[in-house]
Parts: structure tokens; C-alpha cells; sequence
């Protein structure tokens, strides 16, 4: 092909960029609106974009429900679980020097990153021993937006790895009924869709269980997409602990490790290597999972939003803005992820060079 | 144990499809209705999505740089944002910024799009010849309409699935070992029959578990209609539960049922076509 025929074999796709560009930066930069004033938005009859609903509504979206004078605890709740993740991968990323990077250093740090973790669930829930107005308890009924989107992710997500260990190592089991358990439950879960055991998580659990038992609707939601996320985990991590693992744990075997000893520091280590490049898509499927929560009544990132332009005439015009800008966090949290996946990946090789 | 099913259903369905269904009939089959509802938008999406991930895939393998850029665009700005947000942007897009049906807006001649949705020439059976939609006072009349939950719960799963779709058929095709393009031109076939013949066939068997999980996960993901209130299998399923309090058999129904098409269509996708056996030309 001459210069000149591809360059024309190109100019329909090069004019569909360019028209897009043009036409996003026009409605979204040139013309839009960014301070929060409704009378400005609405002179701009659509020719614009108006980035006022932003600032108009960013708390109700950050933080749901929750009671507006007590909104710095759920703020704080984000930072402890940001610190906490960041003290979690710090060890992952950057060893010490001299420090042979593994999946287990930093044994210290992470503990104080769980305590963390959790006390950035006490600061969201508060308790009303205290005595504090400003700590007094707050129903999970109230709790929402981003705040609430982080804590279903993240701890759906922690609290799914036991059990997709404890699933995986079922099915690759010799026991026959272990094996055929843990092969029912995993099926059973992936074959119907999550709505529907959101559903069930909702309307089943409460009318089951013992009145004292049934948790709030996060916790119902969250153990719905725990159980949900592990029996897919289950699915990636047990290929892998199949073939990658195997040889490795017969020569720990001869060496005379015990059984917890090779799976804590043979088995699972190599697997999770093995595992990365398909468990970073399920942490960001994961994550997008989470805006399902909204057909249960929870307002997450997603539902909060929806309800916040729902039951307001003058700012529900400009749902398009409202709807772009949850998707760019959505698309920042996920682009995190997979940035995070590669870095491990190439920290943590399946194969690691000898010599 | 399953006799309910054979009781009044008690409860009306908002868009029945083909059927024609009211809230005396027997359970069974509202269960059909809600079953219907959920083919009649996973079918026509998952042949888009796959035809659409399929040129999208090839584009960003394409020699030509805008091409790859132009896919490229696309799939990052679908795949990282969640169907359940890019579905209520369709929505509200469809009966937000639409005109109304009195100022129905003509795509194409005797196609009206509008907040109603979409009317489109349908075959009437009735007077044996096809029925165009024509612009009324208040409203489009004739032909077929399709309502715009429908629109953008086929929409939503179709631009979700074909960005997914489109990097497994990319992968695919670079999967298949250059040496082996290489050896059969040096054989003497030509372009065309290295791609339909060696390049094609091996790059559909490498990548068919993965499109058939694809397919899979769209089937499931219709489910989402419940939040805008599309009457899907699982939303049928969840009202006839709450109406009847049969708890545990309304979720086996569900269960099987999704079982079933799960099978059916890994029986099907997993059978190569004639193309992928390299009958090509």
C-alpha cells in the first residue's frame, strides 16, 4: 500500500476520533459550567455540559445518607482504608533492599494494616457507649456512596479469599463428597446470575434465619457478594493450584514440610503468581459488580447518585454529567487495579530467572 | 410440590412480548413470559455483541494506527465502567433527551424513534401484509414497537459485551503461532486462503471458551433489567416469590432454567462451524 491509500483507508476512522474529540471538548470544556448554579445550567439548554451538579451534589454521592453533620466519619473511614491498603501493598512493592522480594514480607505492617481496616469500620458505625453525640451509633441503613462502594469491594473481596481457598482445595480434593460439595456450591453460585442472589441476600436471609442472627442490609448484601466472589476465585485459584502447585508441593512433601507449612509457603504463594493476571480481572469485575447493590435499596456510588437526581426536578436534567463523572471513578478505581495487577505482575514472575 | 405453578399467577407483567399473557393465567406461565423477555433481548445481543467485539478486535489488529486507536478508545472507555451505570445512562438517555411521540423523529423511512421507543415495519399476520408505522396526532402508529427498556437493556449488554469480546478475538488471533502463517504461504496459498483456511480456524478454537463464557456472563447479566424495570426471568421470578412465598422452588426454577441455557449454548457455540474446520474458500 502506497503512503496516500493508507492514509485514505484511514481517514473515516481518524475523522470518527476527531469529531468525538472535538464534539466532548466543545459540550464538556468550551461551553460547560462548573460552578454548582442551576440558573447558568439551564440557560445552556443542552449546548453545554453542566459540571454544577457536581459540586451541588458530591456528599450526597461520597457519603449517601449518612447524617450531614457526622459526614467527617465516613470521610476518615476512606482515609484509614486507604492507609490501610497502602501499608498492605507497601511491603509487596517496594522491599527493602537487600530484602528478597516474596508475597509474605512485612509481616508487622500488615497486621497494623488489618487493625486499621477495622477501624475504619468502627469509625463508620460509631457506638453509642461512648457517650459522644459526634460517635454516637449510625444504622447501616444509613450508610452509602462511595464510602459504602469501597467497603462492599474491599471486603467482599478480603473476606471472599479464605473461602475460595477453602473451595478450590475442596474440589481438587481426593474425598469424594468434599470434592462433589465444593463443586455443587461453586456451580450453584456461578450458574444463576447476582441479582438474583442479591434478591435472595435480601428477602431469603431475613426470613430464614433467627431474628438475632439476620445482619443489617450491608451485611446481608456483603455476605451475598462474598460468597458470590469466592466461588469465582475458587475457579481461577484452583487451576492453579492444580498445575503450577503440584510439583512444587510433592518436593516440599519429600522435604518433610508439614501440611500448613507447604501451603502457606509453597502452595499459595505460587498459585497467587500463577493466579495475578486473571485475579486483577476479578478485583475489577468485582468493583463493578458492586453497582448492582442498588436493586436491593442500598445506596453505593451508584444508587446514591440515582437517588439524589430522582428526588430533585431542578438537577435532574443533568443526569448525562452526574452519569459521566460516577463512571470516571469507576474507571479511575479500575484503571488503580489494573496498574497495581501489572506491577505485581512484574515484580512477582510466574517463572523467576535462576541463577 | 409444584402444583402453585398451576394456580393464577395473580400479578400483571408490563411487557409481555409475543405472549399474550394477563394476571389469571397460571404461574407457569408468567415464569414463560419472564423466560421470553429474557431471549428475546439476550438473543439479538449477543449476535451484535458479537459480530460488533469481532470487527472491533480485527480493527485493533489493523496495520492502519487510526483504526487500532479508534477500537482502542472504545474498549477502555466501555469495559472499566459498570454495565449497571452505562445501562441507566442508556435508559435515561432513551427517555430524557428523545422527542416525544408526537414529534416522533423518523431514522429511517418507517422506522420512528422517540420516548415510546422504536416503531419498526413488522409482518402482520392478521391482513397478511407488512405493517409500516405512520406518524399519528398523538402517537406513531402500526407496526411493531419496542419499548426503550428493551432499547437499553440490549444496548447496554451489547456495547458492554463486544469491548470483552473484542480482546479475546485479538487474543485469539495472536495466538496462533506466526511460523504456522508463514509456512502456508510458503506453500503457495494466498492471503485470502491463510486467513480462512489456517489463520481464522485456529484463532476461533483458541478463543471459543472464552467467547462461550462471554456469551454466558450476557445471558446472566440481562438480569440487570430488574432496575429499570424490564420484566426479565429473574424479575418475574423475584415477584412470583414474594406473591406465593415458595421460596425455595421459585429458586430451583431459576436455577434450572439458567442451567439449561447455559448448556444449550456451550452445546452450540462449541460445535465448530464449518469455517473454523478450514472450508474456507
Amino acid at each position: 500500500m502506497t503512503r496516500w491509500t493508507r492514509l485514505l483507508w484511514q481517514a473515516p476512522a481518524a475523522a470518527a476520533l476527531a469529531w468525538a474529540t472535538w464534539n466532548l471538548f466543545d459540550w464538556g470544556v468550551w461551553r460547560a459550567v462548573f460552578r454548582p448554579d442551576l440558573a447558568a445550567c439551564q440557560a445552556l439548554e443542552r449546548q453545554g455540559a453542566c459540571w454544577g451538579v457536581v459540586p451541588a451534589k458530591l456528599t450526597q454521592w461520597l457519603f449517601g445518607h449518612y447524617p450531614s453533620e457526622l459526614q467527617f466519619r465516613p470521610a476518615l473511614a476512606l482515609a484509614l482504608w486507604g492507609l490501610s491498603l497502602a501499608m498492605w501493598l507497601w511491603p509487596l512493592l517496594a522491599p527493602p533492599p537487600g530484602v528478597r522480594p516474596t508475597l509474605r514480607n512485612g509481616l508487622g505492617l500488615r497486621l497494623a494494616a488489618a487493625g486499621l481496616a477495622l477501624g475504619g469500620l468502627a469509625v463508620l458505625h460509631g457506638s453509642d457507649a461512648l457517650g459522644l453525640a459526634a460517635w454516637r451509633t449510625v444504622d447501616s441503613r444509613a450508610w452509602g456512596g462511595l464510602a459504602l462502594t469501597v467497603l462492599l469491594s474491599l471486603g467482599a473481596l478480603v473476606l471472599s479469599v479464605p473461602l475460595a481457598l477453602l473451595l478450590a482445595h475442596g474440589r481438587l480434593s481426593p474425598h469424594r463428597l468434599r470434592a462433589g460439595a465444593a463443586t455443587l456450591a461453586i456451580e450453584t453460585v456461578r450458574g444463576a446470575p447476582l441479582v438474583m442472589w442479591l434478591f435472595m441476600g435480601a428477602f431469603l436471609l431475613p426470613a430464614v434465619l433467627p431474628e438475632a442472627w439476620t445482619p443489617g442490609p450491608v451485611g446481608r448484601t456483603l455476605l451475598v457478594m462474598t460468597v458470590f466472589s469466592a466461588a469465582y476465585m475458587a475457579e481461577i485459584l484452583r487451576g492453579h493450584l492444580s498445575v503450577i502447585a503440584r510439583e512444587q508441593d510433592e518436593a516440599a512433601e519429600v522435604l518433610g514440610a508439614s501440611r500448613w507449612a507447604r501451603w502457606r509457603l509453597v502452595v499459595w504463594p505460587q498459585a497467587t503468581r500463577g493466579a495475578l493476571p486473571a485475579l486483577t480481572g476479578h478485583v475489577i469485575g468485582l468493583i463493578k459488580d458492586t453497582a448492582l447493590v442498588m436493586i436491593v435499596s442500598l445506596q453505593d456510588l451508584t444508587g446514591a447518585m440515582s437517588m439524589s437526581l430522582n428526588g430533585d426536578a431542578d438537577w435532574r436534567p443533568f443526569f448525562l454529567e452526574a452519569y459521566l463523572f460516577i463512571a470516571a471513578i469507576y474507571a479511575v478505581l479500575c484503571l488503580c487495579v489494573a496498574r497495581l495487577g501489572q506491577q505485581l505482575e512484574l515484580r512477582y514472575p510466574v517463572h523467576r530467572h535462576l541463577g | 410440590m409444584l402444583e402453585f405453578l398451576w394456580q393464577p399467577a395473580g400479578f400483571d407483567i408490563g411487557e409481555t412480548g409475543w405472549w399474550t399473557y394477563d394476571s389469571q393465567q397460571p404461574l407457569w406461565q408468567a415464569f414463560g413470559v419472564g423466560l421470553g423477555n429474557t431471549l428475546r433481548v439476550a438473543v439479538p445481543a449477543v449476535a451484535f455483541a458479537l459480530v460488533l467485539g469481532a470487527s472491533l478486535g480485527l480493527a485493533k489488529l489493523s496495520p492502519l494506527p487510526w483504526w487500532r486507536r479508534l477500537a482502542g478508545a472504545y474498549i477502555h472507555s466501555v469495559r472499566n465502567v459498570p454495565l449497571m451505570v452505562q445501562l441507566m445512562l442508556w435508559y435515561f438517555a432513551l427517555v430524557d433527551l428523545l422527542p416525544d411521540p408526537t414529534a416522533a423523529w423518523s431514522v429511517l423511512p418507517g422506522v420512528w424513534l422517540s420516548k415510546g421507543g422504536l416503531q419498526i415495519p413488522w409482518w402482520d399476520a392478521a391482513s397478511g401484509q407488512w405493517s409500516v408505522p405512520a406518524q399519528d396526532t398523538f402517537n406513531v402508529q402500526g407496526g411493531a414497537a419496542l419499548t426503550p427498556e428493551f432499547l437499553a437493556l440490549w444496548l447496554a449488554l451489547t456495547v458492554y459485551t463486544s469491548a470483552f469480546v473484542a480482546e479475546i478475538v485479538r487474543a485469539g488471533v495472536l495466538s496462533v503461532p506466526r511460523s504456522l502463517l508463514e509456512a502456508a504461504e510458503t506453500l503457495g496459498a494466498t492471503p485470502a486462503q491463510v486467513r480462512w483456511r489456517v489463520l481464522w480456524p485456529q484463532a476461533w478454537q483458541a478463543s471459543a471458551p472464552a467467547l462461550v463464557n462471554q456469551v454466558l456472563n450476557l445471558i446472566k447479566n440481562s438480569s440487570l433489567a430488574v432496575a429499570i424495570g424490564y420484566p426479565d426471568l429473574v424479575s418475574v421470578g423475584n415477584t412470583a416469590l414474594n406473591q406465593t412465598g415458595r421460596v425455595i422452588e421459585c429458586i430451583a426454577i431459576m436455577m434450572l432454567v439458567y442451567l439449561l441455557m447455559s448448556l444449550t449454548v456451550s452445546a452450540v457455540l462449541n460445535r465448530r462451524p464449518a469455517w473454523a474446520r478450514g472450508a474456507g474458500p
